[in-house]
């Protein structure tokens, strides 16, 4: 036998601890915003924050378990018409309603995941879809959160977040913050542990995680649900942040499109990649937003070229070339030079 | 010796073609069993079947004591088939440390961390622990062949099905991981070792089995066996020496 001490395992790398070190300095400044940034900047970090969320969420369920959804908005739309739901017929505070609507976002998943787990590859891309459109319709008949033309949120449940706007936008805009880094950490966190090692082999192959006794079903069941609360959640954020809901604003397939093209152009798989495609997205978006249908034609150009030229995205390439981690998910085997 | 494992009137098909024919076969525990036959027999597809890829239409499986027809794979895994693919399977994305560590946690019912010198040392064995941290994506034929035993390993199973292991590689490559199964053999871990390296088998296993069209043809002493008329015949007279 071989004593325990000789072999440890090590996780963080270098480029992980100056990462680390990094990101919290940003969390600092990001933080500080509302003491010293505009309206406008924090208007827009809004969004990068709640479309770099999104894309997390969609790369654990297509890079890492497989379930390649273009569905999402199905879970995305249902969390925002809870905020209506439960903000103005309950009176649960607006911002309570964000964890409220995860919750129940990841209770609809279970029929739902009832119905599409039955299906394999497109025929489930394309279930998740239909149960999307399902959900828009359904919405749609429900007079009392405005039928096919949709809602406001009244100014009582507006001003009950706080009586100041800027206090009132300081205030969505670190829920938002708040958001997007407990959706980074808990993948993070999952993906370091037991239930990581799962998931990134069903990511590298199924047929052999099976044989190695991963239970596939249930990690994929998991990461479902989990990204179904996750979704959910921000759709209330986001329809708080647009005081305005209907049914064909909630279910829009552009938002799945949008995080599948951040997601795709980062680099599926890592955690690195949607930060990087969100990056680049609002990039390209912010300077070409005037230019209407040119920038759609640019953007899907730009996926095109990516898929051809790096399927791996943009963080695959940086990876690879630098050997670059900052989410040090990786376990390295140490031991004592002195061999028998 | 109780038997390990044992497979009653065992038949599977694909649409109209029958694969496997009402197989019956068994193994002993410690037993080290080899199996040959010609391409498209159902060699590999008795292994599908054996360690729950693939679901019989009728009879049944039997694995120490317990009735598994109906077990999906991952619990047969946990209760003790490991498994090495033909081609092999690697988790590309992870590191050959991972790669087995996916096993350990999963597989052999023990936690992540309490498997970590368990892994390292297999990684000893099968000689991979000098690429213990690199990707598996980028091993050469040879170390994922290594790899898919390891990993299999890690899984510590009763029975290991060992598909084509030594298919492609050289003749000292073979000679080194005779040696390597020989040794887990030795260690009282069932064998059952599908082959078409007809002398690597025999220098490890003590019976052979021979199936052509899903049906077993002959069953028992391999140097008897390899000599018998009918399997000749299925060699077509080429000598499987």
């Amino acid at each position: 036998m071989i004593n325990s001490s000789r072999y440890w395992v090590q996780r963080s790398t270098a480029t992980s601890r100056l990462g680390a070190v990094l990101g919290i300095m940003l969390l600092a400044v990001l933080i500080s915003v509302p003491y010293w940034g505009g309206r406008a900047e924090m208007r827009l970090l809004v969004e990068v924050f709640y479309i770099l969320a999104l894309a997390q969420l969609w790369n654990l369920l297509a890079g890492y378990g497989g379930l390649v959804s273009v569905g999402q908005q199905a879970f995305l739309g249902f969390g925002g018409y809870m905020l209506f739901v439960f903000s103005i017929h309950v009176g649960v505070g607006a911002v309570w309603t964000i964890p409220l609507a995860g919750i129940l976002g990841a209770l609809i998943s279970l029929p739902v995941a009832f119905l599409v787990f039955r299906l394999r590859g497109h025929y489930f891309a394309i279930g998740t879809w239909v149960v999307a459109e399902v959900f828009m319709l359904i919405f749609a008949q429900i007079i009392a959160l405005g039928g096919g033309s949709g809602a406001s949120l009244p100014v009582s449940v507006v001003r009950s977040i706080a009586s100041s706007r800027s206090v009132r936008e300081a205030t969505i805009y670190w829920v938002a913050l708040a958001v997007v880094v407990a959706v980074i950490v808990v993948i993070y966190l999952l993906l370091r542990s037991r239930h990581g090692l799962a998931l990134t082999a069903i990511r590298d192959s199924e047929e052999a995680s099976r044989s190695l006794g991963v239970d596939n079903f249930r990690a994929k069941l998991m990461v479902y649900i989990f990204a179904a609360f996750g979704t959910a959640a921000i759709g209330a954020l986001i329809f708080l942040t647009k005081l305005r809901i209907s049914p064909a604003a909630a279910f829009d397939i552009n938002w799945t499109t949008t995080v599948i093209f951040i997601v795709v152009i980062g680099g599926i798989g890592t955690i690195e990649g949607p930060i990087i495609g969100t990056i680049i997205y609002f990039l390209l978006r912010e300077p070409l937003a005037d230019y209407g249908s040119w920038y759609l034609i640019l953007l899907g150009s730009t996926a095109v070229l990516i898929m051809l030229k790096a399927p791996q995205g943009i963080w695959g390439l940086i990876s690879e070339r630098f050997e670059l981690r900052f989410f040090p998910v990786q376990r390295q085997l140490r031991w004592t030079v002195n061999d028998d | 010796m109780a038997d390990l494992l044992t497979t009653t009137n065992l038949s599977k098909s694909f649409g109209s073609l029958l694969v496997i024919d009402s197989f019956h076969m068994h193994l002993i525990e410690g037993e080290a069993l080899g199996i040959i036959g010609p391409n498209g027999a159902g060699k590999s597809t008795l292994f599908n079947l054996i360690t729950g890829s693939l679901h019989p239409n009728s009879g049944s499986i039997v694995f120490d004591g317990a009735d598994i027809t109906r077990m999906p794979a991952h619990d047969r895994c946990r209760a003790g088939i490991g498994r090495s693919y033909q081609i092999p399977h690697p988790f590309v994305g992870m590191t050959v440390f991972e790669n087995l560590l996916v096993g350990a946690a999963f597989g052999s019912g023990r936690g992540e961390s309490e498997s970590y010198d368990f892994c390292a040392q297999i990684l000893k064995l099968s000689g991979l622990l000098e690429k213990s941290n690199v990707l598996a994506g980028s091993l050469t034929l040879l170390e994922r062949k290594r790899l898919e035993l390891a990993r299999a390993l890690a899984t510590r199973p009763k029975v290991l099905l060992l598909d084509e292991i030594a298919g492609g590689l050289t003749e000292h490559e073979v000679k080194e991981l005779i040696a390597t199964i020989n040794s887990i053999h030795a260690e009282g871990t069932s064998i059952i070792w599908i082959e078409h390296i007809v002398h690597a088998l025999l220098s490890v296993v003590s019976r052979l089995i021979v199936i052509n069209f899903g049906q077993k043809l002959d069953d028992g002493n391999p140097k008897i066996v390899i000599k018998s008329p009918e399997v000749q015949k299925v060699y077509m007279g080429i000598s499987v020496e």
